[in-house]
């Protein structure tokens, strides 16, 4: 599976919300519905899926997919 | 409850108040993760108690030590739906004679201890939808207390702590609830000269002071189903002294 399908399907599940509105630029918070809370729950869950750590303050700054997806491709997640 | 399904997490759990509760979480069905610095105290009341007492020798104040043994507790037994923030220490002195380290020890401990603590266990409660954690707060927060300006800061401080997590963790089904024990006939209040113990009780309406079972009977309440419904409360279980 891609490295955007496997972090689209961590989204679905967590959110509950459709593959298809789980653009790139989607903003979790603005477009996804997510709380403060949510977030922080799928930063667990990527760094459970990717094996890595996210700390707090680069966690901050992903707001939206787009920005995790290049935030993992930096951090040698690989395709 | 099914005994062995539940793991809680109490803090200074080798003697005193800490070791009462978790005898009566155990009568509860509570599997404890008994956490303190006393190694052989631990030992000793695993061997009393049996395998649903076990034993983690941990320094509430190091992130290091908290993290990881978090983890442990986490791999090693059921799973983990109950914290007790019990650790305490005080460093009693009036301000003029107290020092900056009796200050830092003591918020250290008490209020940063039960940070770190309550930090790494919500995230395994965030997972299952499912929590309770009491934070042992204390009369002197309430009223205050000469001679303990830095205990009475950090158990004031437990009650600020408990009341924003009982707001922030509720969306997940994480309860968090405070106790504040009067004077409790414990290690930490048996080092007071007897005839000022003598004196707190005569200001205690019901004439005695309390015992660690007092304190373990409502942590028990706080921590199990009998309580779902009570969030962000602080409990004084000090026979009257601060009404
Ligand atoms: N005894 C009372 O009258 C009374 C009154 C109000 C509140 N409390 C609170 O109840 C709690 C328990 O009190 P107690 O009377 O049983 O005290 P205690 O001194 O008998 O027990 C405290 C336990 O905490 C452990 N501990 C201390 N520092 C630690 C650390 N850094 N990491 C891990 N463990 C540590 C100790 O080793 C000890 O086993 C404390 O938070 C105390 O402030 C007690």
């Amino acid at each position: 599976m891609s490295l955007e399908n496997r972090v689209t399907e961590i989204i679905v599940n967590k959110l509950g919300v459709r593959a298809e509105e789980v653009s790139a630029e989607a903003n979790f918070q603005t477009d996804l519905g997510a709380d403060s809370l949510d977030l922080v729950e799928l930063m667990m869950d990527f760094e459970d899926s990717f094996k890595l750590k996210i700390s707090d303050e680069d966690s901050s700054s992903l707001k939206s997919v787009g920005d995790v997806i290049k935030y993992l491709k930096a951090h040698g997640v690989e395709e | 409850m099914t005994p062995g399904t539940r793991t809680a997490i109490v803090t200074g759990a080798a003697r005193g108040i800490g070791l009462a509760v978790s005898e009566r979480l155990i009568a509860d069905g509570w599997t404890i993760a008994a956490c303190d610095m006393l190694e052989d105290r631990l030992r000793e009341e695993a061997a009393r108690l049996g395998d649903s007492y076990r034993p983690y020798r941990l320094d509430v104040t190091s992130e290091n030590d908290v993290n990881t043994v978090c983890e442990r507790i986490a791999e090693e037994n059921p799973p983990v739906l109950g914290l007790v923030n019990n650790a305490g220490v005080t460093r009693d002195s009036l301000l003029m004679r107290m020092d900056a380290e009796a200050w830092d020890l003591v918020l250290k401990v008490n209020l940063t201890g039960a940070f770190l603590m309550t930090k790494a266990v919500s995230r395994q409660m965030m997972r299952r939808r499912a929590g309770s954690i009491v934070n042992l707060s204390s009369v002197v927060a309430l009223v205050g207390s000469a001679g303990q300006a830095n205990y009475a800061a950090s158990k004031g401080g437990l009650i600020g702590f408990t009341k924003s997590l009982a707001r922030e963790l509720a969306s997940r089904n994480i309860r968090v609830n405070a106790i504040a024990p009067g004077f409790i006939e414990t290690e930490m209040t048996l080092s007071l000269p007897e005839e000022v113990r003598k004196g707190y009780a005569e200001r205690i309406p019901l004439g005695r002071m309390g015992k660690p079972s007092d304190i373990a009977e409502v942590t028990a309440f706080l921590l199990g189903d009998a309580s779902s419904y009570v969030n962000g409360i602080v409990i004084p279980v000090d026979g009257g002294l601060s009404t």
